[in-house]
């Protein structure tokens, strides 16, 4: 029974297609680690900025992403926002609106946990030494930080290529979509399909988690000291 | 823009309801991943023959997939070969799968905070392994471990918003039948994230004030 299934697998051209739905959840992925990074980076700096106000919102705007689930959001921008503004939303541009702001949240968390590890003195001591303000930023505080906060950088983007398998619950044609689309397609003739097609995605995403957390793990402990 | 305030009060019991569920569901993950996660750490700790792989293993497993595909396979997949679940069980084994690997990685810390000085004096005055985890370590590790615990649960209780992907009808999809039904998005949304806020606002505002708690108690500050 169960060799019979696995088949399902190669047949016709159901691998391709899966692939091409993990293309899509890569994708999406890939745009909004991206774009959530820059915009995690320049909130995480401006975070660590004098001004009460700004703070305050800085902290507020992650508290509201990090409260809030991942797939709420997704439901309030897919269907309240567009009901709201009575426009339409692709599922996919959805998912980058949301997955994007939501890693920039959780990124500018890292980048000021990052920068406020560094010792202060450093700054002046940098200063005394005849760097300019920029000068100590570049060749003294940056390198440092960014040693700080990549390993957990990285994770993020785990948690973020993870957190993609949400965009079926919206309609997007990902991996986990076409997988049901073969499974119902197939489950008459192989009734083992939903078995074989879900042990697939489940390889699939560990596939392309496992070198992302194993990275940040040796980058780790590579800087440990 | 009118909101239909006769609707959300209508609707209202529902959500308790779910919320109940949500909350019993994660609930019962979070303890069992407690367990697992305790006796995983434990492994990696004596680096016990044969189940240190094993373990290891299963901590890359569950940290590497989605929760949404851990549950899929369970409530989908296992069917097909003969090991059929209610859909609660499923949702409460996928958070439990999903949660161990975390809570064995805080409490991995936890463990690790201990120093070595305190773990060899501990054998030296005699005491058997069970005796140096109950009395030396983990009164230690726990304080430490504390706020990652506390994380973790509010990330399984977060988590719990996908369930509703195999029909528990938790809050996540009673929202997405109501819009459906009645077409009352804007108040379900509302309602829904005015639940999700009922449920995680304490436990977010009580994690923050036990971290500064531990911090107090380590750094003094």
């Amino acid at each position: 029974m169960l060799n019979s299934g696995i088949s399902v697998l190669v047949e016709g051209i159901n691998l391709q297609r899966l692939m091409l739905g993990l293309a899509v959840t890569v994708r999406i992925a890939l745009i909004s680690i991206i774009l959530g990074s820059l915009l995690g980076v320049f909130i995480g700096l401006i975070r660590s900025s004098k001004s009460k106000v700004i703070g305050f919102i800085c902290r507020f705007y992650l508290e509201v992403f990090r409260i809030i689930p991942v797939l709420v959001w997704l439901f309030i921008i897919y269907f309240g926002v567009t009901n709201l503004l009575n426009i339409h939303l692709d599922g996919e541009v959805v998912a980058l609106i949301v997955f994007s702001l939501w890693g920039a949240a959780e990124m500018s968390d890292i980048v000021r946990g990052a920068l406020e590890s560094l010792p202060k003195h450093q700054m002046e001591s940098g200063l005394a030494l005849g760097l300019s303000f920029w000068e100590v930023y570049r060749y003294i505080l940056i390198p440092q930080a960014v040693r700080r906060m990549l390993p957990g950088a990285i994770n993020l983007s785990t948690r973020m290529v993870k957190t993609t398998s949400l965009v079926v619950m919206i309609g997007v044609i990902d991996v986990v979509k076409v997988g049901q689309q073969i499974i119902e397609r197939s489950v008459l003739k192989t009734p083992t399909a939903s078995f074989w097609i879900y042990g697939l995605i489940f390889v699939l995403y560990f596939i392309v988690c496992y070198p992302l957390s194993k990275w940040s793990k040796n980058l780790e402990a590579k800087w440990e000291n | 823009m009118e909101i239909n305030w006769a609707f959300i009060v209508s609707s209202a019991p529902l959500y308790i309801k779910a919320a109940w569920l949500t909350l019993k569901l994660a609930a019962l993950g979070i303890a069992a991943s407690l367990v697992i996660g305790l006796l995983c750490s434990v492994v990696l700790f004596y680096r016990t023959k044969g189940l240190v792989n094993l373990v290891q293993g299963y901590i890359e497993l569950s940290r590497n997939t989605p929760l949404l595909i851990q549950i899929f396979f369970l409530y989908y997949g296992l069917t097909k070969v003969g090991l059929t679940m209610s859909e609660n069980t499923c949702a409460v084994l996928g958070l439990a799968f999903l949660g161990g690997s975390y809570m064995a990685e805080a409490f991995r810390g936890g463990i690790e905070a201990v120093s070595k000085s305190q773990i060899e004096s501990g054998l030296s005055i005699g005491l058997s392994d069970l005796q140096l985890i109950r009395y030396v370590i983990l009164p230690q590790a726990f304080a430490v471990t504390l706020p990652s615990l506390g994380a973790n649960c509010i990330f399984l209780l977060k988590e719990t918003s996908i369930v509703g992907a195999i029909a528990i009808p938790e809050l996540m999809h009673v929202t997405q039948d109501l819009i459906g039904i009645y077409y009352q998005t804007f108040e379900a949304l509302l309602l829904l994230v005015v639940a999700y806020l009922i449920l995680l606002l304490p436990l977010s505002i009580g994690l923050t004030w036990l971290e500064r708690k531990v911090r107090y108690a380590q750094f003094g500050n």
